[in-house]
């Protein structure tokens, strides 16, 4: 059989390529501009009807016309034709109008070889187990083409699957072992283009409102948790992320300065747990309040939010501890508490007054509670708080009355600091989910929380939550039990029933045990389970030379079995084997020197129900074996499998 | 004899059946015996048909002849007989002053040697030079004989009186040598009501033109022997030699004229490739001359045959 590339393209062989085109770039469409989507599938459309009708392929002129147009159409949407987004759009593109130039066997070659590069640039999207298991998927069929193109043409596509599934099977040792021992490097492999963290989600370092309230539609994962010990009290579980001091009258800021450390006492044991944050672009570890033990690399700013050296990028594992009780800064710097103590100058003149009102001869204890009581009363907690006017607060607390958690919070910050209490806002997550299934504690978008800090003398730094005053069960429960009935919600929080829940439970446990241990197998774990194997201390050169012996001994160990099973794995005389066993389970034995031919014949007098199929399958056997006929072991595999059994 | 030819397996029609079945009318009842003898001819061997006087074996070679439109001519071999009376020799012609050569009986394309074992080994060393060289060299000058040549020889058993038994080096000239046996009941009285076959010989007309021998013998050669089969021949020649019952194996040339014959076989029963079943069918003649029994020499039997092709498994 010839292979010579240059050979015209076996019409036959098109629809794998069709098939193969579809497989590899259709997942792109997800976050692919449309019209991007749009022209890729038209192309692959196109050339699908070209070669149902059998008719000729556009001359290259116009294919010339369409490259262009599509590249300055990537460049005007891009900016650029480098980086990820815009890299990948060419190669989806390009993929696609090679099926329309599919002329020679080189063609398919081309096509091929793009298909396979294309697989790997969904992992610059997605490592989720889905991705995954299309991406093998498309990889068997991109094989499986590969066989069509260069193998026998008249195998039936089952056949050509089989083998092809058979040699990507045959890849998975050698896949482990690179999983395994390739030296992991931390952090990605290789750097990622700048614009593969758009679309950021998880909080921002400033509240405006409607800010977290936005955050908390979604029902994406932020972070999950595991204790050491048991899971504490749910309203007990504060996550910090930034401490917002400056206020402009509309949006919340930190402090950008760097003020003196920390002063903790802690006055509970500290509980540990393992933390693994998904990428927030972000440098907060979202620590428990209020953080104690912290990973080498993080550390803790005035405000007591724990941040990490480096922006996370990616999915990261965490192990920290956490005391529940603790005084914060009693003696604080008074430059943070006059900090704290500033408003904008005029506006929200009700407030302001409300709050002079509270201030005569009453101790900040009061107040506080005053507030609270204030909150407690006619104020409604919603997701969808009405529009307020150029004074916020004011309109907040004297109209509309609704509102979610960054409105009761900046409210109430704004409430102290007139009635002369230092008071600021703290983002972060509340509560969480608990996965019975894998003990996780799950904190999604959705617990976006924001609570008050107040200073007190000889207290220190003490938290107050006044959504908790509006709605204890936001905080007890968590948000879906805090929002009256039909307001929307996002979906995953919605799912309540027993069965849905369950389900889910398991779906997320499993997605977090690839998530820890396939994704976060990380040079530490590396180091471990080479450790273990009496390889401690392993640098690369080692690795490298486990991996080369691994892979070495591993194909000369496949190899070994193939030469090994080379004398009986002649498909011919295996499935001969296989039509005698059956005969002799119908008690009809077959002495070694005895021909096919007789035994036929004797078959014929002992089993006359066995003699029609026996007999196919002897011809076919004939053929096959004795015969210089290389297309009777199909016929023969289908006459074994007629055999009555 | 090949009990059962499935379709898939006999891909053309299968030719010389007009032979096979008009020679079955005139010897009745050796279908086998004619079809071994026919496919030795096709393979290019010699025959040798060995049974008492009387049981055909002058009428099959005569059939045989006359069926494939070959030219036919017969020694009749006796104690005096010399190698000159088959070689033939040259008389001085007066008027021309000249030797003059005179081709003896050999010269022919299917020489039937009656009783070859009843002439001396001199003799019958003649004719066996023949078959082998195809040529004959008289009084210093090699003459080559027609294409194509074929020795059908018949001998009385070695017990009889007044014979020389042939020697095993020129045994193993003949690829088969065949033993017709007395005709079944039926044969024997559809014989003694129809009379001598004899007589009904001369009815024959040729098949086949004796031109298109050397191409049908081309394609029996041709007849695809797969490895597996290949495997087969050499362990049962291999069998031969281990096995207690025969007094030496069989040689190299032995496992040739094997697979010839079995192609030969094969091909008559219009298949494309041989089967293990073709080799069966041929070993008893192509192997039984060819084998002393280690039993004080004498003959192997035909059961001796039938073991040895049970000890070897088909590949």
């Amino acid at each position: 059989m010839s292979t010579a590339v240059d050979q015209p393209l076996d019409r036959r062989t098109v629809p794998w390529l069709l098939a193969t085109a579809l497989l590899t770039t259709a997942p792109h469409a997800v976050h692919q501009p449309i019209w991007l989507s749009s022209l890729a599938g038209f192309m692959l459309t196109w050339a699908s009807w070209l070669w149902w009708k059998d008719e000729r392929l556009p001359n290259r002129r116009l294919l010339t016309l369409i490259v262009a147009i599509a590249c300055i159409g990537i460049l005007a949407e891009f900016r650029t034709l480098f980086g990820r987004d815009a890299g990948v759009a060419l190669l989806v593109v390009l993929m696609n109008m090679k099926l329309l130039e599919l002329r020679s066997r080189r063609d398919a070659m081309v096509a091929i070889t793009l298909g396979y590069f294309l697989l790997l640039t969904h992992y610059l999207y997605s490592q989720t187990i889905p991705t995954a298991l299309w991406l093998f998927v498309a990889m068997w069929l991109l094989t499986a083409t590969l066989i069509r193109l260069h193998g026998n043409r008249n195998d039936s596509p089952d056949e050509t699957l089989r083998h092809a599934g058979l040699l990507c099977l045959q890849a998975i040792p050698f896949m482990l072992v690179l999983y395994l021992l390739f030296p992991r490097i931390s952090g990605p492999l290789w750097g990622l283009p700048s614009d593969a963290h758009a679309g950021t989600t998880g909080l921002s370092d400033t509240m405006s409102p409607g800010s977290v309230a936005q955050l908390a539609q979604s029902g994406e994962i932020a972070f999950r948790v595991r204790f050491d010990g048991k899971l504490p009290a749910k309203q007990k579980l504060y996550w910090r992320g930034p401490v917002m001091e400056q206020f402009d009258g509309a949006a919340w800021r930190p402090f950008p300065g760097h003020p003196p450390p920390p002063r903790l006492e802690r006055l509970s044991p500290p509980i540990a747990y393992e933390s693994t944050l998904e990428a927030h672009h972000q440098r907060w570890l979202l620590a428990l309040d209020a953080p104690d033990a912290l990973p080498a690399g993080a550390s803790l700013n005035a405000t007591l939010t724990a941040s990490n050296r480096q922006v996370l990028d990616q999915r990261q594992r965490f192990r920290m501890s956490a005391s529940l009780d603790y005084r914060f800064n009693v003696g604080e710097d008074q430059g943070v508490l006059h900090r704290n103590l500033a408003l904008p100058a005029g506006g929200n003149p009700k407030t302001r007054a409300l709050a002079e009102q509270w201030r005569q001869d009453n101790p900040p204890e009061a107040i506080i509670g005053k507030a609270l009581a204030l909150f407690a009363g006619d104020f409604t907690y919603t997701l969808q708080p009405p529009p307020l006017d150029r004074d916020g607060i004011d309109d907040f607390l004297f109209r509309t009355r609704r509102g979610f958690c960054e409105h009761y919070a900046a409210a109430f910050v704004v409430l102290m600091r007139a009635a002369g209490i230092p008071a600021r806002v703290v983002g972060g997550y509340q509560g969480g989910e608990y996965n019975p299934l894998d003990g996780y504690l799950v904190v999604r978008q959705s617990d976006a929380h924001a609570w008050a800090e107040v200073w007190l003398q000889g207290k220190g730094w003490v938290r107050v939550d006044p959504t908790a005053a509006v709605s204890p069960a936001r905080v007890e429960a968590g948000i879906a039990d805090a929002l009256p009935f039909g307001e929307p919600l996002p979906a995953l929080v919605h799912w309540r029933a027993g069965w849905i829940r369950t389900l889910r439970y398991r779906w997320e446990a499993i997605n977090n045990a690839w998530n820890q241990e396939v994704l976060g197998y990380d040079p530490q774990r590396q180091r471990e389970l080479l450790a273990r194997f009496g390889l401690p201390d392993a640098d690369w050169r080692s690795l490298a030379l486990a991996l080369g012996i691994a892979c070495g001994l591993l194909a000369a160990g496949l190899t070994a079995w193939a030469l090994y099973r080379r004398p009986v794995g002649d498909p011919v005389l295996r499935l001969w084997h296989k039509a005698l066993r059956q005969l002799t389970r119908s008690k009809v034995d077959c002495a070694p020197w005895e021909t096919p031919l007789e035994l036929a014949q004797r078959v014929r007098a002992q089993c006359p129900e066995l003699a029609e199929p026996f007999r196919r399958v002897v011809d076919a056997y004939l053929l096959a074996r004795y015969g210089s006929d290389n297309n009777s072991l199909k016929m023969l595999r289908d006459a074994v499998a007629q055999l009555p059994r | 004899m090949l009990k059962n030819t499935f379709p898939g397996l006999a891909a053309r029609p299968r030719p010389f059946e007009t032979i096979l079945e008009q020679a079955g009318r005139i010897i009745l009842g050796k279908d086998h015996e004619i079809r071994l003898a026919l496919a030795c001819l096709l393979a290019g061997g010699h025959l040798l048909i060995e049974d008492l006087p009387g049981m055909g074996k002058t009428t099959l070679s005569h059939t045989l002849a006359r069926l494939l439109g070959l030219e036919f001519s017969r020694i009749q071999f006796t104690s005096d007989l010399l190698p000159a009376d088959i070689t033939g020799v040259s008389i001085f012609e007066r008027e021309k002053s000249e030797f003059h050569f005179l081709p003896g009986p050999v010269f022919a394309q299917l020489v039937l040697a009656d009783e070859i074992n009843r002439a001396t080994p001199k003799t019958q060393s003649a004719l066996l030079e023949a078959m082998e060289e195809g040529q004959v060299t008289v009084e210093g000058r090699t003459r080559p004989l027609p294409m194509p040549f074929f020795v059908v020889a018949t001998q009385n058993p070695a017990y009889q009186v007044g014979t020389f038994a042939l020697p095993e080096s020129q045994l193993d000239r003949f690829l088969m040598r065949i033993e017709l046996g007395y005709p079944d009941r039926a044969a024997e009285r559809a014989l003694l009501v129809g009379g001598g076959q004899r007589a009904r010989l001369d009815e024959l007309t040729p098949v086949l033109d004796a031109k298109n021998l050397p191409a049908w013998q081309g394609e029996v050669a041709a007849t695809h022997a797969a490895g597996p089969l290949i495997d087969y021949v050499q362990a049962l020649v291999e069998a031969s030699r281990r096995a207690p019952a025969f007094l030496h194996g069989l040689s190299p040339r032995a496992g040739l004229a094997l697979l010839a014959a079995a192609r030969s076989w094969a091909w008559l029963a219009g298949r494309e490739m041989v089967l293990p079943d073709d080799v069966q069918a041929v070993l008893p003649a192509v192997a039984r001359h060819r084998l002393r029994s280690a039993q004080g020499g004498a003959q192997t039997r035909a059961e001796d045959i039938a073991a040895l092709i049970r000890s070897v498994a088909i590949p």
